[in-house]
């Protein structure tokens, strides 16, 4: 009996790998960046362009009707900077859906959120920095994910059991900070460091147009504080992760071409409890100079009342106005304009993105991220050099 | 029991005076859109792969692949739910739109962005835009509820596909009531003995025919249900194609009904 068991075990495992599908895609991507400033720092100084490839493989193996295990791995090597040459998985998992319950092991991705120009509420992955300053790449996030499908919303739990560091650029990398970043003298609140276990728990819903989430995190910040810190080398960044609390609320009404966003956050363990929010619309003309096109018009104000204890944001007062053209031909092509300005300064960040499918299976992108007016003495002088124009061929596979 | 048959003598009069009495142009293509609609009752849930080739003026094709999921929704307020996945072009992939069509005002959807793993609710008002770049609008997938047009009875023809050649069709006009739609009008044949739609003409808001739709190669499911696995899409004003092919399709399959939840979209594989 015992080794019927055993056998009926053995094969209960062994028997899915024969009906099941084992998919794999992907992308390589060649991506050139060129910097129109000279860099302040003298290891960047000949750095006006720099070139780079990266592949994104992902493989999914379906076990059964319920479980499927996915792998993404990420590497990309930088012909200049040793720091940007970096590795990740994205992805390594094996999902358990039950229908109205579902479970995540392992390393994965989560987005929260609702605002364009800013992802406050999104907290549970740390940011790929060296891949690109808008918060959009993230690193692999170890997890127990479950969520429970209520009838009434979900309700998500996270257990985080290890944390990531953020990614910054090196010595010969851009675009830089103001000070090289030290991130092997990384500090932590948390006194076992790295593995500290975090939490979240999240719930979102529906009511008619709205969509709302709920979500309250305890853990190591994913946001670091900069320390300006003597090294022999001279001053440097001293990334430290603080022990925070975030509750966080995203709210999302939906009438007709209209979007009405809002993504509000109180957070404390970074000096004073702080409130900050990103609330705005989105509007959308469908077929607009009567061809098949759309264009969107975004505007969103940024608030954030965090402290100096707190790490540093430009979004401290700042209004965003965008546009989204997107062509809605066979090659989907697509055209994001948009501009932060901060009402106090009037300092004022640009960014275009630019896409289109060359050919099936290439695609094409373009991107600027521009500074057209930095006050004077403010903080983002520092960024001012550090302008950048990208081009990317993406091979997907 | 005499009672009973008064009663019973009763109705059938009352039967006997609606069905004699002449139906307006209205009410008959109202009673053939029905018709088609309670024919195709019961299905309960779909499954189906999906392949879209769009072909422009010089004939050079690119092709989408998809899949479809859909839930019967029988309700006064609601239409059905529905799911679509695309598999290919690459970049894509994973890429999924969820749709919960109501049967007035406007419709409920979410975008899924694999790459972001975003769910985004999105605008429901677009109606008449352009299905990923096809000569097909967003409504004439997501907006076929009876209650959504106005319909008149034209004529009795044969019908004008060489598939269905031997059938005799209605032919009715239908007008979209909702807002935003892209179309005047629609003219429909249906065919008078299984009422499966064979051809649907399409006329702009200045009252130009500019798209022709035919249906072919016709297959029943479940002795009841006439799905078409062919579809072409001509735009007369630009010259371009998009066609559908269907593989075969899965009905009331026992469909898990979550995969119709927001949420559960980032589970998507």
């Amino acid at each position: 009996m015992r080794y019927l068991l055993l056998l009926s075990a053995v094969f209960g495992l062994a028997l899915p790998a024969q009906g099941d599908a084992l998919d794999v895609s992907g992308f390589v991507e060649a991506e050139g960046r060129a910097f129109p400033s000279e860099s302040r720092s003298i290891e960047a100084l000949d750095r006006a362009a720099s070139g780079s490839f990266a592949l994104q493989p992902e493989v999914r193996w379906q076990l059964d009707a319920q479980s499927t295990i996915t792998v993404v791995p990420f590497v990309r090597f930088d012909a200049d900077d040793s720091e940007r040459t970096h590795w990740d998985l994205r992805e390594a998992n094996i999902l358990l859906n039950a229908g109205n319950w579902d479970l995540r092991l392992g390393l994965d991705k989560v987005f929260w959120g609702v605002a364009e120009s800013r992802h406050l509420a999104d907290i549970i992955n740390q940011t790929d920095q060296v891949e690109g300053l808008d918060e959009e790449d993230k690193l692999g996030q170890p997890m127990v994910n479950l969520n429970v499908l209520t009838g009434v919303g979900t309700l998500s739990g996270f257990l985080l059991p290890y944390f990531r560091e953020r990614t910054f650029v090196g010595l010969e990398g851009r675009p830089a900070l103001p000070l090289p970043v030290a991130e092997d003298l990384a500090v932590f609140e948390a006194p076992d460091e790295e593995r500290h276990i975090d939490y979240a728990i999240r719930w979102q819903g529906r009511f008619g147009e709205f969509d709302i989430g709920l979500s309250h995190f305890h853990g190591t910040s994913r946001e670091p504080s900069l320390v300006p810190t003597f090294s022999p080398g001279g001053l440097i960044f001293v990334p430290f992760y603080q022990l925070i609390d975030q509750t966080s609320l995203d709210a999302q009404a939906t009438f007709d071409a209209w979007l009405l966003k809002l993504e509000a956050i109180i957070r404390s363990g970074q000096g004073d409890t702080f409130f900050a929010a990103v609330g705005g619309f989105e509007y959308t003309v469908y077929g607009v100079f009567s061809s098949n096109a759309d264009l969107g018009v975004i505007a969103e104000y940024h608030r954030d009342e965090r402290g100096i204890s707190a790490p540093f944001t430009i979004f401290n007062n700042d209004l965003m106005v965008g546009a989204r053209l997107a062509l809605n031909d066979e090659d989907d092509t697509s055209l994001i304009a948009g501009g932060v300005v901060d009402i106090d300064t009037r300092t004022t960040f640009l960014t275009f993105e630019f896409a289109t499918r060359l050919a099936e299976g290439w695609k094409l992108e373009a991107e600027a991220r521009l500074l057209p007016y930095v006050a004077n003495g403010s903080v983002e002088t520092s960024f001012e050099r550090e302008q950048v124009v990208i081009i990317r061929l993406q091979r997907f596979f | 029991m005499e009672q009973l048959r008064i009663i019973l003598s009763a109705v059938s009069f009352f039967l006997l005076v609606a069905v004699g009495r002449a139906e307006t142009p209205e009410e008959k293509g109202l009673a053939i859109a029905r018709e088609v609609d309670i024919r195709n009752r019961g299905w309960v849930d779909s499954s189906v792969d999906l392949q879209m080739v769009l072909e422009n003026q010089q004939g050079e094709k690119s092709e989408r692949r998809l899949w479809l999921r859909a839930l019967e929704i029988i309700s006064s307020t609601d239409g059905d739910k529905s799911l679509t996945y695309f598999v290919a072009p690459a970049d894509i992939q994973g890429t999924s739109l969820l749709s919960f069509a109501k049967l007035v005002g406007p419709d409920d959807q979410w975008l899924y962005l694999p790459a972001l793993k975003r769910v985004k609710r999105i605008a429901s008002s677009n109606k008449s835009g352009t299905f990923v770049g096809s000569e097909f609008s967003y409504e004439d997938f997501l907006a076929q509820e009876v209650e959504r047009f106005r319909y008149r009875f034209l004529r009795e023809e044969p019908c004008p596909v060489a598939e269905a050649r031997q059938l005799s069709c209605f032919v009715s006009e239908r007008i979209p009531t909702y807002e935003n739609s892209g179309y005047s009008k629609q003219i429909g044949w249906v065919d008078t003995k299984d009422y499966r739609p064979w051809r649907l003409d399409f006329f702009d808001t200045k009252g130009d025919q500019f798209k022709r739709l035919e249906f072919g190669d016709y297959r029943i499911y479940g002795g009841k249900f006439w799905r078409s696995h062919d579809l072409r899409m001509v735009n007369l004003a630009n010259g371009k194609r998009t066609s559908l092919r269907f593989g075969a399709y899965k009905l009331n399959n026992g469909l898990d009904k979550t995969v119709f939840d927001p949420d559960a979209l980032p589970r998507l594989r």
